[in-house]
């Protein structure tokens, strides 16, 4: 690819980028949100037509006007948000759009893909439907639909993101494999440690630009870092313990029954002072979500009591808490589907919390610009506008717009949820920042994690769920990973 | 019951047509609400054709192309242009209604000529015409019927078992992972926007050419909406949609049987059957618990592959 560049309105996302990529090799394309890394790789999938400059494959100039034309030249890309259809199966989302003939021939197909996925190593069951289908396994799934159509060159973005530590280790195998039958393979993350075990080489992207690309064996986690951030940036996370805490909010055997009819929480009981920030550690679904909208007052409980400054909040509407002075900020796990309306501008999903509070019929905007404005500084967002609908940013710009937010509103307890799910490693240590600045404003924390290590390093406090109980809460400073990976699994074994 | 059974039958068949039209449209992600417009376009047309050339073929070759002309109207406004389906489809509604009144109106009263009724007449199918209940229902009709069988059985076959209706739906329910596996999608909604136009351009033609052979204005009379809502109740499944069809053909002539059986009924209330049987089965049908069985997951959701 050479001199590639592409603007969505004024904003220049690509600006003359060049990238070399070659057979058997494992390239990883490293860069802050928005520096431009999903952009350049859809214009090599046929998804976005750049401005200007050109792309070679073999050496060959290719003009790539549509997503069949890549996929002609052998180039398959693995989206951060899957492209599967839902209602369909396995191999009718393989076969998608190639192919011959005019019936469809299920046997031979299920036959011809499981022979595929065997040579791979892949686990992938024709029939089964992608809407019964894990995380995992709907990505499987995207690597053997771009196998399957011959792919030689393959884009895989953010792949890991939604992953267990297991399925990742699988996944590299995979690439790894690729790689082996001479396959070039072009990664997008943001994780370094992976960058550093997978990749043979690293280009490195910083607002659009293309800043160096240098071998994985000859360069260090921090200069990356430098790189990326065109900054130094200190990795540690500061945790200053308070003395003077006093309770919060007191949650007193609660249970739950989800619309599953599951019990998603089973006599949960923990206190949450001020000055604190306590992690919540488990496999996913292990009563997570359930916790933290059963206290935003989204969820019933069946059972059980929750008290904040010793009033009890439960079975109170989310606006009744608001309205009675309780001031609670709930990042949900899916952050534009709960938290934001994604085609509506900042100041506008600002105004979604605030007309409350405001008298009269008719909406001012002039105070929710204001605070827009403040919003975008302090957390240093990027956007062309504070009148850009969300949906345009990067998923860390709108995770910031979320927690500006929330913070914004003075709450006393905030409830947060993988709040740095899918953001790079400079955007993920300013909200450490922020949670921290919270804690410091004397603000009681909920912090839904996923990265022990960051729980750890960030938390004063431990609760570990598993199946719905509470299988132990631990002092964050003495408890080791080994300990809290014992309690997720269920502890007490 | 057999005779009653058979004229539903025959009522049913514009409306099978006409929502196999829209079934085909809507599965590949558009919703065209013109379908009454598209209706009365192949009704004036088919009958036209039919008054001036007295050849069945070209009659429904023409009441075709006028729906399907319709339908391209539709396409090129939503898919090229990007326009609102909705508005765009009550536009089309509008704008078939008027061309009909516009074109038919010199032939009012007229009939359609001897050589094409006698097409179109009954000709029961040696061998299945004689099995007993089921014959006189369903294979002693005219050759339009038998050709809405075989339609039924060749769309559910094109959607369910073919690369062309695997690639027709994925473009319905995820446009974009349709766009993604090199899928055209354009190519995909205009082909059955169109085709789909030309089935709701045939379902009128038999009103006008087999079922009241004579032109008046405004002979589909709402059809083309409970064909909409035919395609729901049918949970976009063609063998659903025959169906459906055969219960609201029923339902339309139910009311007449029953006058001429003694039964004294408000013909207002007769008239009402199809249309209350409609909104009751548009509300039970919205409880549907089947992935399968929910609208196409993108239908009208305009498509624009660079807008994230």
């Amino acid at each position: 690819m050479r001199g590639i560049t592409k603007s969505f309105g004024s904003a220049k996302a690509n600006d003359r980028i060049g990238l070399t990529v070659y057979s058997g090799e494992i390239h990883a394309l490293l860069g802050e949100n928005g520096a431009g890394k999903s952009t350049l790789m859809n214009m090599l999938s046929g998804i976005y037509r750049p401005d200007s400059g050109s792309i070679f494959i073999n050496g060959k100039a290719a003009h790539l006007t549509s997503p069949k034309d890549a996929i002609a030249k052998g180039i398959g890309m693995i989206h951060q948000h899957f492209k599967l259809v839902d209602v369909l199966t396995a191999r009718d989302n393989i076969i998608l759009g190639g192919g011959s003939g005019f019936f469809l021939r299920e046997k031979e197909l299920n036959e011809k893909i499981l022979r595929l996925s065997d040579q791979y190593g892949l686990d992938v069951k024709p029939a089964k439907k992608v809407y019964e289908m894990s995380v995992g396994e709907k990505q499987t799934l995207e690597i053997l639909k771009v196998l399957y159509r011959g792919a030689r060159i393959l884009i895989l973005d953010e792949p890991t993101a939604v992953l267990t530590p297991q399925e990742i280790e699988k996944l590299f195998a995979i690439i790894r494999n690729m790689k082996a039958r001479g396959c070039a393979v072009i990664i997008i993350t943001h994780k370094l440690g992976e960058v550093m075990a997978i990749s043979d080489r690293i280009t490195v992207l910083r607002r659009g630009e293309a800043i160096a690309t240098v071998e994985t064996n000859r360069v260090e986690i921090p200069a990356l870092i430098e790189m990326m951030v065109g900054r130094k940036v200190d990795l540690s996370i500061k945790r200053v313990r308070y003395e003077d805490r006093k309770e919060l909010l007191r949650v007193d055997g609660v249970t739950v029954i989800n619309h599953e009819k599951k019990t998603a929480l089973d006599g949960v009981s923990f206190t949450l002072h001020g000055h604190e920030i306590l992690g919540v550690a488990g496999v996913a679904g292990s009563g997570q979500k359930e916790l933290c909208e059963t206290i935003a007052g989204l969820q019933e409980a069946e059972k059980g009591r929750i008290f904040f400054e010793n009033e009890n909040i439960l079975g109170k509407t989310p606006r009744d808490i608001i309205r009675l002075g309780i001031r609670m900020g709930f990042i949900p796990e899916d952050r534009l589907g709960m938290g934001l309306v994604g085609s509506m501008d900042i100041v506008q999903n600002i105004i979604l919390k605030e007309y409350q509070n405001q008298r009269g019929f008719i909406l001012r905007r002039g105070p929710s610009v204001e605070k827009a404005k403040q919003i975008v500084d302090r957390l240093e967002i990027q956007t062309p506008s504070i009148r850009t609908p969300v949906s345009r940013l990067s998923g860390g710009n709108i995770q910031k717009v979320l927690l500006g937010r929330e913070i914004d509103s003075n709450p006393k307890v905030l409830i947060t949820a993988y709040p740095v799910r899918g953001l790079d490693i400079g955007a993920s240590y300013r909200i450490y920042d922020l949670l921290g600045e919270q804690k410091g404003r004397g603000v009681g924390i909920i912090f839904i994690g996923e990265d022990l290590d960051v729980l750890i390093e960030l938390c004063d406090r431990i609760l570990v769920l598993s199946g719905g109980k509470v299988t132990g809460i631990l002092d964050a400073a003495q408890a080791s990973k080994e300990e809290v990976g014992f309690l997720m699994a269920g502890g007490a074994a | 019951m057999e005779a009653f059974l058979a004229a539903s039958i025959v009522a049913a068949m514009p409306l099978l047509f006409a929502t196999l039209g829209e079934l085909i449209t809507e599965k590949s992600g558009s919703l065209n609400l013109g379908v009454e417009g598209m209706m009365l376009m192949g009704a004036v047309i088919g009958f036209i054709t039919a008054f001036y050339t007295g050849n069945p073929g070209a009659a429904l070759l023409g009441a075709f192309a006028a729906g399907a002309g319709g339908a391209l109207i539709f396409a090129v406004i939503t898919v090229t242009l990007r326009g609102n389906q909705v508005v765009t489809g009550l536009t089309l509604t509008i704008f078939g209604t008027g061309f009909s009144s516009f074109v038919g109106d010199p032939l009012i009263g007229q009939s359609v000529p001897q050589a094409v009724q006698a097409y179109f007449a009954a000709r029961p199918i040696p061998g299945l015409g004689d099995i007993p209940f089921l014959g006189p229902v369903f294979f002693r009709q005219d050759v339009f019927v038998y050709l809405g069988y075989v339609l039924v059985v060749l769309v559910s076959i094109y959607l369910y078992k073919t690369r062309f209706g695997l690639n027709m739906r994925a473009v319905g329910e995820n446009t974009a992972a349709a766009d993604a596996s090199g899928v055209n999608v354009d190519f995909q909604k205009y082909a059955h926007i169109v085709f789909g136009g030309g089935l709701c351009g045939l379902g009128g033609a038999y009103l006008a050419l087999v079922f009241v052979p004579m032109w008046q204005a405004d002979v589909v009379t709402g059809r083309g909406w409970i064909a909409v809502a035919l395609v729901i109740f049918a949970s976009w499944n063609p063998t659903k949609a025959f169906f459906g069809s055969f219960l609201f053909g029923a339902l339309s002539i139910l009311g007449l049987r029953l006058q001429s059986m003694g039964f004294q009924i408000s013909q207002y209330l007769v008239d009402m059957f199809p249309y209350v049987a409609t909104i009751v089965i548009v509300i039970l049908s919205t409880h549907k618990n089947r992935k399968e069985d929910l609208p196409p997951a993108d239908l009208s959701v305009p498509y624009f592959r660079e807008e994230r």
